[in-house]
């Protein structure tokens, strides 16, 4: 029997992904740059992070044309993000026929309290995380992957280093516990009971796990890489520096070769001019865009 | 001997994890590939799904293609699954992108349609029997000649195919718990 939209084919996309870069683009221009560079996927939006944060107001789901004008210029997998607990935005981009939803922290949220219930969907979602709570949260809400939140649109990659070490640190505790205190031990993540086993069980997240939110330059990529990251995100790292084609590609042969120091000098040379970062510490706690997700 | 070999898996981008798992699952010795060097220390070839436009490009900057397809004119065993079949096709419908061109089939890319049509189901194979495949965004073969031999079709659709040592699946057996197609790529080392 045919069947559409099982768990096996929205985590086994993610598993085609691994080892690659999905990239932010808001035009079939750059979706093209994206694809020639070597990019796995591209992420379509209006504007990048960067320019969220200095546009300021409420970020919303991008107008459809611009999302159906992104698909047709390339082969490679789009994504596209969606308010956080905004189902009906949800259900517009799986009519487009994206590929993966980003119900993402980077647009403002469109509930307090709950996310979407995504095992609703035969699109697949991916969510971001800070901890291993927050990742099997989204994961028993049906999300097929997880990335890092870091913080978007920073070209600042601490804060995403701080997440997947955050993960990776519980998922060393809870490996290491005997049966019995794996509930209590749930209780503590804010985790479902189920998936803390199954973590526990696999010493790694139950789905791929990405990088992403301040990925800027290829060692950025690597590092993230040789953290225990399945691939990388990068949104507006790419197309706010001074070289997009250059440094798109370097990141995706950093991405590959991120064990290879040698590779990694030669692919990082006469990259231009990398966006310009922001210091966690000017960013005031009620603009963090991690701070969103329930 | 077959446990003496050594499989690589191309590991320049995808699901190539899923394969040495599988490999090691099935007994034999697996590693990954990502330089010409590592190359010369493996009997046979995996090449994994994935997006084939990046790991094409991937092996052209880093000399993989050459490398590839002078091992498979001496004989060594490649199979290819998913973005692997692709990048093994001589034609790739509407398509000039990279490919190895080692297997006499034309395929079509994103054959089944987007993500939202990508699906799993059970298939009958040639010397095989009944096995589940998942497909994801997957091509299937339009048109076969010269050596190459159909071993399965899904709905009239060409999706697994063999040209002497060469293999390809249009499925991900990699993500199913079965080794059987594993453990028939195997028998051909």
């Amino acid at each position: 029997m045919e069947q559409k939209g099982t768990f096996s084919v929205k985590a086994g996309l993610a598993q085609m992904l691994k080892g690659g870069v999905i990239m932010d683009v808001t035009t079939p221009e750059q979706a093209k740059i994206a694809e020639e560079a070597g990019a796995c996927a591209v992420m379509a939006l209006e504007k990048v992070p960067a320019d969220i944060r200095a546009a300021g107001g409420i970020a919303r789901m991008a107008d459809p044309s611009v999302i159906l004008r992104i698909m047709d210029a390339v082969t490679i997998p789009v994504m596209a993000k969606c308010r956080i607990g905004h189902f009906v935005e949800a259900q517009i981009l799986e009519s487009l026929g994206v590929d993966y939803i980003d119900e993402s922290e980077v647009l403002t949220p469109a509930d307090d309290k709950y996310h979407i219930n995504k095992h609703n969907f035969k699109v697949p979602f991916v969510c971001g995380a800070r901890n291993l709570g927050e990742a099997l949260r989204r994961i028993g809400e049906g999300a097929a992957m997880i990335r890092t939140k870091g913080e978007p649109g920073t070209g600042n990659v601490i804060e995403a280093v701080r997440h997947i070490r955050q993960v990776n640190d519980e998922i060393r505790w809870i490996s290491n516990l005997p049966e019995e205190e794996l509930m209590t031990a749930a209780k503590e993540l804010q985790a479902p009971y189920e998936l803390v086993v199954e973590t526990a069980k696999l010493k790694r997240l139950p789905v791929v796990n990405f990088a992403a939110g301040g990925i800027a330059t290829p060692a950025d990529a690597a590092l993230m890489m040789q953290l225990g990251c399945d691939g990388i995100f990068v949104g507006s790292g790419i197309f706010k520096s001074g070289d997009p084609k250059k440094r798109a590609k370097a990141i995706v042969a950093a991405t590959t070769y991120y064990n290879d120091p040698a590779v990694l000098a030669e692919v990082s040379r006469d990259l231009g001019e990398p966006m310009v970062g922001i210091d966690i510490s000017t960013i005031r706690p009620e603009e963090r865009m991690q701070e969103r997700g329930w | 001997m077959a446990g003496k070999k050594i499989i690589g898996v191309l590991a320049l981008q995808g699901a190539f994890v899923e394969h040495e798992a599988a490999i090691k699952k099935c007994g034999s010795q697996a590693c990954q590939v990502r330089k010409p060097e590592e190359l010369n220390q493996v009997d046979a070839l995996i090449i994994p799904g994935g997006e084939s436009t990046t790991i094409g490009k991937l092996m052209q900057e880093f000399g993989l293609d050459q490398a590839i397809q002078d091992r498979a004119a001496q004989g060594m065993p490649i199979w290819g699954t998913c973005a692997g079949m692709i990048l093994l096709a001589k034609e790739i419908d509407n398509s000039d992108q990279f490919r190895l061109g080692l297997m006499d089939v034309k395929v079509k890319r994103n054959a089944f349609g987007r993500q939202v049509d990508s699906f799993e189901a059970d298939l009958d194979i040639d010397h095989i029997g009944r096995t589940r495949g998942i497909f994801i965004r997957a091509p299937y073969v339009e048109e076969v000649w010269g050596e190459a031999r159909v071993l399965s079709r899904y709905k009239d659709k060409i999706v697994m195919v063999q040209q002497n040592d060469l293999l390809s699946t249009a499925f991900h057996p990699e993500l199913t718990q079965g080794l059987c197609i594993h453990r028939y790529f195997l028998d051909m080392v």
